[in-house]
This record gives C-alpha cells, sequence and structure tokens, in this order.
C-alpha cells in the first residue's frame, strides 16, 4: 500500500468533535431499539450530548455533532435521506436555531434546564412543521400535538436534569463554558 | 444547582402550552345549549347555563332530562336498556344521549357545531 500523499491536518478540535458526534451516534442507536408507543416520540439522548457540546466548547462545535450524528446515525440505522431522516434533520435545525438564540438568556437564572426544555420543544417544532407541511397535511397533526408537547416538555426536563449533573460532577470542564 | 428561578420558569410556561395544545386540540369548545328532540321533532331549545328539569313523552313514558350549569342528563327513561341513563353527564359540544326505545334524544351544542347534521 502506497502512502497517500494528501494529508489533511487534523486539529484538537476535529478529533474531539469526533469524538463526541461518536458518543451521540452512540445513543442514537441505543435509543432506536427502545420501544416507542408513538412513532417520533423518543427520549431524544444525543441531545445530551449535543447540549453538553454548546456549554463546554460553544455553539459551532454543537452544530457539527449535531450535524454528524445525523449523518452518521442515518447511514447506521439505514434511514439517511428517507422520509424520517428529514424530520430528523428539521428538528436537529430548528433545535439548533433555538439554542443559538437561548444561549444567550443570562445563565444566572437560566441553566441546562432550561435549553433543554426549549431545544426539545423546538425539535419537535421543527418535526412537527416539515410533516405537517410534506407527509401528513390535515388535522392528525394537530390532535397529536399534544402528545408530542408533553414528552418534548418531559424528556426535555430529564435531559436537561442529566446535563446539569454531569456538568456538576465534572466542574474541571466547566472551565471554558463560562 | 439544578434547576435556576428561570428554569423553573421555562418549564412552568412549558406546561401551560402543553396545557393550551391539549385544550385546543381536545377540548372539543364549550358546549352552551342542549336540545332535546322526540320523534326526530325538537320539542325544547335550552341553555346549559342555568340548571332545570324537563320531562318529554314518548312512546313508552316519560323521559326525565335533568340540566345542572355546564352539563345535561337523561336522569330517567323508561327504556328497558337504560343506555342513555348510563351515559351519564354531557359535557362537550357535539355529544348526545339517545334514548330510541322512547324516541328521546338529548344533544349538547357549542357555538360551532362539530356536526352538520346527524342522523339517529
Amino acid at each position: 500500500m502506497t502512502p497517500s500523499a494528501i494529508e489533511l491536518p487534523v486539529s484538537a478540535d476535529d478529533r474531539r468533535i469526533a469524538r463526541l458526534a461518536a458518543l451521540a451516534i452512540g445513543l442514537t442507536l441505543a435509543e432506536a431499539a427502545l420501544p416507542s408507543p408513538i412513532p417520533g416520540i423518543k427520549p431524544g439522548l444525543a441531545n445530551i450530548v449535543i447540549l453538553l457540546v454548546l456549554l463546554q466548547y460553544g455553539w459551532r462545535a454543537a452544530a457539527w455533532v449535531s450535524a454528524l450524528r445525523l449523518l452518521g446515525g442515518g447511514i447506521l440505522l439505514g434511514t439517511l435521506f428517507a422520509p424520517g431522516f428529514w424530520l430528523a434533520a428539521a428538528g436537529a435545525l430548528t433545535s439548533l436555531t433555538v439554542l443559538a438564540l437561548a444561549q444567550h438568556l443570562p445563565a444566572r437564572h437560566f441553566g441546562p434546564v432550561s435549553l433543554s426544555v426549549l431545544a426539545a420543544f423546538g425539535h419537535i417544532g421543527g418535526q412537527l412543521a416539515l410533516a405537517a407541511g410534506w407527509l401528513l397535511p390535515g388535522p392528525a397533526i394537530d390532535t397529536l400535538l399534544p402528545l408530542f408537547a408533553a414528552a418534548a416538555l418531559v424528556f426535555g426536563a430529564v435531559n436537561g436534569i442529566v446535563v446539569a449533573r454531569l456538568l456538576a460532577a465534572h466542574p474541571s470542564t466547566m472551565a471554558d463554558s463560562e | 444547582m439544578i434547576l435556576r428561578t428561570g428554569d423553573i420558569g421555562v418549564l412552568v410556561a412549558g406546561a401551560g402550552a402543553v396545557a393550551a395544545f391539549a385544550m385546543s386540540a381536545w377540548g372539543g369548545g364549550a358546549a352552551d345549549t342542549v336540545v332535546i328532540r322526540a320523534a326526530g321533532k325538537v320539542v325544547e331549545t335550552a341553555t346549559l347555563a342555568r340548571a332545570q328539569a324537563f320531562a318529554v313523552s314518548g312512546p313508552l313514558g316519560t323521559t326525565r332530562v335533568e340540566i345542572v350549569p355546564g352539563r345535561a342528563r337523561v336522569a330517567a327513561d323508561p327504556s328497558p336498556r337504560q343506555l342513555c341513563v348510563k351515559q351519564g353527564w354531557l359535557s362537550r359540544a357535539g355529544e348526545a344521549a339517545l334514548c330510541l326505545p322512547n324516541q328521546v334524544s338529548v344533544e349538547i351544542r357549542g357555538r360551532d357545531p362539530a356536526y352538520d347534521t346527524l342522523g339517529y
């Protein structure tokens, strides 16, 4: 095997993003094995990773991890570019947009739980907006909206508490977030 | 500290949003009128706002309809299976209790009817 003439420089940031994206993909796969009463209602465990990345390394890194998780998860689950993939993409995009705005909330009063709940609502909002406009026009989505919103509230709060506890348990890594 | 003041605000606002979605999606609109029919003809149209009672005659006997603010029910009926009595209180727009053997029906209506017409 001839050594490649092209060498891509890999920075420490790249390695870290790759490692965290792998973690997020792992959680996505684990979660896909969980049965769900209604398609689309999931704990969203990968969002724990994305929120941690946001709080420790900033929004750009979080967006990278989210995009890589989406692609990697799509490839590994065999849903790449299937309708479910686009729903997830719309959710991730909305949730990242919400986080871009919400991260400017004063951290004294708004902790990870706020960010997580807002991101979860963004996630479900983006998904349902695309589903309502593209896959399922009509009143069906309206009827399910309260269930999805309740799931977003509960799972968003739980994920946020997990993030807050992880940050509290490893305060040293908080240094570059605040 | 895991929950900060703003977090509690976000959680409360989120719960409020969920409740508002549930109300608008599943609420079915507030009911304000009771329509009582006998043998297909409307015999009484009453408001749900105050308590009152009606007695309607059918082929088997008298059906008694009871209204209290916000809801209505068939209190007594001569039908053998008592289905409309067992149905209990009606409170959401579009709900109806039918006492078929005695040909009496009680229907709750809101401002915008859920159906154009119902045939029994």
